[in-house]
């Protein structure tokens, strides 16, 4: 078996191959769900409800989607420069920790300037997080995919330390979680009574942003050419290190502001249940969009619909919830599959 | 009792052996892929879907062994998708390897939450009894270290006699070295790339799916969730650490275990004063820096991570 | 009355078609090798020489055509079959694992895969046996790494004697070896055929075909143009019919060189197992000098050095005396155009658009951007620009490099440098793996510059190259150079002797 290049793939086969690998991917959890003895029609279709069926169903999807986005982005922007940070977890994480640490009334300022503060903040830490294996990266030759998994569980113990710790609410009745962020740090609700807050606005500019950053700017472009060959970059001229470092704190800056949107616009305070795996969703968002900025959008929607989806049908059909992370695994796999396809076509002699 | 005093203690030596069980089927799975040019990601994965379906098979009546067998088996498999995806097809390692991770730990997650669906305690197997080796098992500190382990234990540690006698004294392994190294020489030699590499993958897969048997099957005797830890991630790690040796990956895989064994106890001791945490970090700190101190030292196989594809140009 | 007849068959090709895409690399080619025979296979870059050999070998299908080894047809695609069939192939870039040892890159696939244990030591009995007897000594425990590059030609041409090939094809041999090293192999090849192999020589050079051969089969544009006895055929008349249309030689019109652009004093550096030392040397405004040398012995180094990507350890490069900061935007900004060795990796991003690769070295400068953001029109127009002037063939501006051609992509690249009228041209290997067409564009371009008053430094393994473009040519050994000849005293024999190392007296 081999591969054929193809040199001006048809746009069938653009956007019909990814549309497959979804298709695909429909499938096997269909397969799946047919273990649990329930109608996979039935199922897909209380997930669809559960996702997107009523308003409150739809907002909770765009809730959801909101830290997904921004740990989308952090991957997506990451990944362009070929700098694999699987690390979004621990960014996210140590965003908000930075937020609680300063948004709990040690700053007492008003919200004009305290929101902007912390959102600052909270990107700050999370690109320290991702400038550690980056610099270890650069300057050792340390494979950063292994470093940053690791500082998943690093920081996950540290948050869990500080929680028991300096971090720890007195008043949490021995649980380990943070004080609340004061009210002039905490996001306002987009719609009035529902948890929709305004971090998904600040997320979708984000990714505007970002995409803009892609398209036109001068780091954009550097990013883009050292992914491709870092060694034609250098010769050209390009600081390779200096550009994935930039890249680092950008896409840690992003992860951490995951943080600072769940706990400031959903949580108000920060526990160890704030994030169920988001950094790690992040990864498959930012392959489902093709890295593409605004393609993070649409496709943290999707996956937040499914794992929204899943967690309503769960409670009525009786199939357990983890149908969701199963549908993502195999929606990643499949469509890094179907990309390779849309410029390749497979021979078998 | 003082620091110093732990490490005279048989209990710290056994344990240090226990926990390095684990890894060093993991480390040698992983040695292996690397060896024939494929970083395998999958490998946390892949562990937690060895420890569930190893555990499930005894849990349903099956033998011990045959839920050795059904994690590797599980873990083969596993690496035949990976090895599909990352070697003809050439798809990024990276992403795959996430990937598989995040398919084998969900579709464990969901088998295990359909299989038992509300269970409040995790139900318990009868796992594998330590075996006292005569007269061997009776010397001081060495006897319960390294001779009243359980079988899985004994088979890890002839695991690295085997695959070390396989890469450097058999043919096939020659092959996968070479596959490793440089693709193109094999291809000329007449050696077919992408079986040795698929194979290897599943070969080193199966291992990773032992390894997360011996969780659940020999360390402890139920299956819940998390329960790998990142245990294939430090895997990875000690392969560098090892400079993928299987003998200085043995000895890397020890130490860790010693390590950890020993910050357990040290916990005890010193609790009072640091918090748990910062023990429960240290093995994951010690692994980036055991990356550090060997990242430049070593001959890593100089086509890991290099797609392969024939007769491209 | 040719060998064909005289002696039977071992080899024959027969209407072997291939294409990559739109590209007919090989045609409906039909070719016989006779026992005992050494076969030439002349072409340019790009006919299709190594194509035909990758098909015989198994490394490519082809899409027609069938090969027949000693009357057995051979399976397509399947090098395993062509090595038992007795085909052993010497590979132009070599096939070596560099980590491994000789032996492990000797012994590999010749022993059924599920043996327990290799039989190492009766192997390595072999091994010397077939070194004794064809003059092809070399450690069988020393780790290819540590192998210099002719000894490593010797490794692979042992792998395929271990074999117990009968038909031996060597693609490009010579291009990696001095003149006299050279002349050694055709002497050894000769012993081989003594032996009773056969031979397939496969070269663009002429002097090698008729040093070498018996018969040599010429091949232009995919298709088998003609098959000639040596002993019957001119250089002039194989040139004729390799090429298929007069080529003017490049002509360096005589002009005095103007003052010093580049100076090296005292450069040393070392990476890996490649050095430099000492080098002291100017090229001066509307000269061309050349450095000659088997690769390996520090030219990379040295152009990295110059071109800023590699930092030296001691000594200086200035250029119209200002001192370089190993930083290539402060080369670019000096005048100074850089065309690296390997276009692939170095030159250009495959898989970024042609508009996007033509402003790589100067995005950051006002013409481009402004407040940090690039002006994506103007990188546009100067991309029409470049592709208009250099006669790039392409799609467009919007095009990704990778679907270039060799001597399209090298256009591109002399397009991004001479744009901005460079004072210094350093040309690493600029004509390698070119076709006769480019390879006259790029001598052409660089001639002019040097009519313009730019000096160019050109790094070549071809001989006749530097010594058609050269004023002075100097000389690499062991990341030592010698004095710069002038064009006048310098012949390929001279050349070649300090190539392997006659008159580095502190280096060797």
């Amino acid at each position: 078996m081999r591969l054929e290049g193809i040199e001006n793939p048809p746009l069938a086969r653009v956007i019909g191959l990814p549309l497959v690998a979804l298709g695909f991917a429909t499938v096997v959890c269909a397969v799946l769900v047919m273990f649990s003895g329930a109608s996979p029609f039935q199922v897909f279709g209380l997930m669809i409800k559960g996702a997107v069926g009523t308003q409150f169903a739809f907002l909770e999807t765009l809730t959801r989607a909101t830290p997904l986005i921004f740990t989308g982005l952090a991957a997506a922007v990451a990944f362009r420069a070929k700098l694999w940070n699987i690390g979004a977890e621990a960014q996210l994480y140590i965003g908000a920790v930075m937020t609680v640490v300063l948004g709990t009334g040690l700053l007492p300022l008003p919200w004009p300037l305290l929101i902007p503060v912390l959102m600052i903040s909270a990107m700050l830490g999370g690109a320290l997080v991702l400038a550690v294996p980056t610099f270890l990266k650069t300057r050792f030759g340390v494979d950063e995919v292994v470093t940053t998994l690791l500082f998943n569980f690093i920081a996950i113990l540290f948050v869990s330390m500080l929680l028991e710790g300096v971090l720890k609410d007195p008043a949490g009745m021995g649980w380990p979680q943070s004080e609340k962020v004061v009210a002039d740090g905490l996001l306002p609700k987009l719609v009035k009574g529902k948890r929709l807050h305004f971090g998904f606005v600040v997320a979708i500019a984000a990714a505007v942003v970002i995409w803009i950053i892609d398209r036109r700017s001068v780091l954009g472009y550097e990013m883009r050419s050292v992914g491709h060959s870092p060694k034609a970059s250098h010769f050209a001229g390009i600081p390779v290190n200096l550009v994935l470092a930039k890249t680092a704190l950008l896409s840690g800056g992003l992860a951490g502001l995951a943080g600072w949107s769940e706990v400031t616009g959903l949580r108000g305070n920060l526990n160890l249940d704030l994030s169920p795996g988001y950094g790690y969703s992040g990864i498959v968002v930012a392959m489902l969009a093709l890295l593409h900025p605004l393609g993070v959008i649409a496709a943290a929607i999707f996956v937040a619909a499914v794992f929204v989806g899943a967690d309503a049908m769960s409670r009525t059909a009786g199939v357990p919830s983890y149908i969701a992370h199963v549908m993502v695994a195999v929606s990643l796999l499949a469509m890094v599959a179907a990309l390779m396809l849309t410029r390749y076509r497979l021979r078998w002699r | 009792m003082e620091a110093f005093e732990i490490l005279f203690t048989a209990s710290l030596w056994a344990a240090a052996i226990r926990i390095a069980s684990p890894l060093i089927f993991g480390t040698l799975g992983e040695l292996i892929c690397e060896k024939a040019g494929v970083l395998n990601l999958g490998i946390e994965g892949i562990m937690t879907a060895g420890a569930f379906s190893g555990w499930l098979v005894v849990y349903l009546g099956g033998d011990l062994w045959l839920g050795v067998l059904a994690a590797a088996l599980v873990g083969a498999t596993l690496g035949l998708l990976h090895g599909f995806m990352t070697v003809p097809l050439g798809l990024s390692q990276h992403v795959v390897g996430i990937g598989i991770t995040l398919l084998a730990t969900a579709i464990s997650y969901y088998a295990y939450r359909l299989a038992f669906p509300e269970v409040t305690s995790p139900p318990k197997i009868e796992p594998f009894q330590p075996l006292h080796v005569p007269l061997l098992g009776d010397i001081p500190l060495i006897g319960p270290a390294l001779f009243q382990q359980t079988a899985l234990t004994y088979l890890a540690f002839v695991m690295v006699v085997i695959v070390a006698w396989f890469l450097y004294r058999t043919p096939l392994g020659l092959a996968v070295r070479t596959v490793g190294e440089n693709p193109s020489a094999a291809e000329a030699q007449g050696i077919n790339v992408v079986a040795v590499r698929v194979g290897a993958v599943m070969a080193g897969s199966a291992l990773m799916g032992i390894g997360g048997s011996f969780i659940t099957l020999s360390a402890f005797n139920s299956f819940f969730f998390e329960m790998t830890n990142g245990r294939g991630w430090i895997c990875i790690a000690l392969v560098v650490f090892g400079a993928w040796q299987p003998g200085k990956a043995l000895l890397g895989a020890v130490l860790f275990g010693l390590f950890d064994a020993y910050q357990l106890r040290l916990q005890q001791v010193a609790g009072a004063f640091v918090p748990y945490q910062v023990f429960l970090m240290l093995p994951y700190v010690l692994s980036i820096i055991a990356l550090i101190v060997m990242s430049r030292r070593v001959a890593y196989p100089r086509a890991l991570m290099v797609a392969y594809r024939k007769g491209e140009r | 009355m040719g060998l064909v007849q005289m002696s039977p068959t071992i080899l024959s090709i027969s209407s072997i078609s291939k294409s990559f895409g739109a590209l007919k690399a090989n045609d409906g080619i039909t070719l016989t090798l006779g026992r005992g025979e050494i076969l030439g296979l002349l072409g340019e870059n790009g006919a299709g020489k190594t194509t035909l050999m990758n098909i015989l070998f198994g490394h490519y299908v082809a899409d027609a055509g069938e090969i027949v080894v000693d009357g057995v047809k051979l399976p397509p695609g399947e090098p395993k079959a062509a090595l038992a069939a007795g085909v052993g192939m010497v590979h132009q870039h070599f096939t070596l694992a560099e980590n491994l040892t000789v032996l492990d890159n000797i012994v590999l696939g010749t022993e059924s895969l599920w043996f327990m244990r290799s039989g190492l030591s009766a192997a390595r009995l072999r091994l010397q046996q077939l070194g004794d007897d064809f003059g092809l000594a070399v450690d069988p425990d020393a780790v290819v790494s540590s192998l210099s590059v002719g000894e490593r030609q010797r490794v692979e041409i042992l792998k395929a004697l271990y074999r117990d090939a009968r038909v031996l094809i060597l693609d490009e041999p010579t291009a990696v070896l001095t003149p006299q090293e050279a002349a050694a192999l055709f002497e050894t090849l000769k012993k081989f055929v003594a032996k009773g192999l056969s031979i397939i020589f496969i070269s663009h050079k002429l002097g090698e075909i008729m040093d070498a051969c018996q018969r040599v089969a010429i091949l232009r544009g995919g298709r088998l143009v003609a098959e000639r006895e040596v002993k019957d055929v001119t250089r002039g008349e194989l040139a004729e019919l390799m090429v298929g249309r007069v080529i003017p030689k490049p002509k360096a019109d005589a002009q005095a060189p103007g003052a010093v652009v580049l100076a090296m004093k005292q450069l040393s550096a070392r990476r890996a197992n490649q050095t430099l030392s000492e080098i002291t040397f100017d090229v001066c405004g509307g000269e061309v000098v050349g450095v000659a040398g088997v690769s390996g012995n520090g030219q990379s180094l040295l152009a990295d050095c110059i071109s800023g990507t590699y930092r030296h350890a001691r000594g200086s490069i200035t250029m119209d005396g200002v001192e370089l900061k190993s930083d290539p935007r402060f080369a670019v900004a000096t005048g100074m155009a850089r065309i690296p060795e390997d276009r692939h990796a170095e030159g250009m991003v495959g898989d970024m658009s042609i508009t996007e690769n033509v402003v790589a070295e100067r995005y950051r400068s006002v013409e481009f951007s402004r407040f940090g953001l690039i002006d994506w029109r103007r990188a546009h127009s100067f991309a029409e620009t470049v592709i208009k002037t250099y006669d790039v063939k392409c799609s467009g501006p919007e095009a990704r490099v990778r679907l270039l051609s060799g001597g399209n992509m090298q256009k591109l690249i002399l397009g991004r440098v001479l744009a901005h009228e460079p004072k210094l041209i350093l040309a690493n290997q600029p004509t390698r793996g070119l076709d006769v067409g480019a390879v006259a564009y790029v001598h052409a371009q660089l001639l002019l510059a040097r009519r313009r008053g730019a000096g160019v430094l050109l790094i070549s393994e071809d001989l006749d190259e530097l010594l058609a473009l050269s004023d002075r040519v100097a000389v690499m050994f062991r990341g030592a150079l010698s004095q710069p000849l002038p064009r006048a005293d310098a012949t390929i024999q001279s050349l070649g002797l300090m190539m392997a190392g006659q008159g580095f007296l502190d280096a060797a």
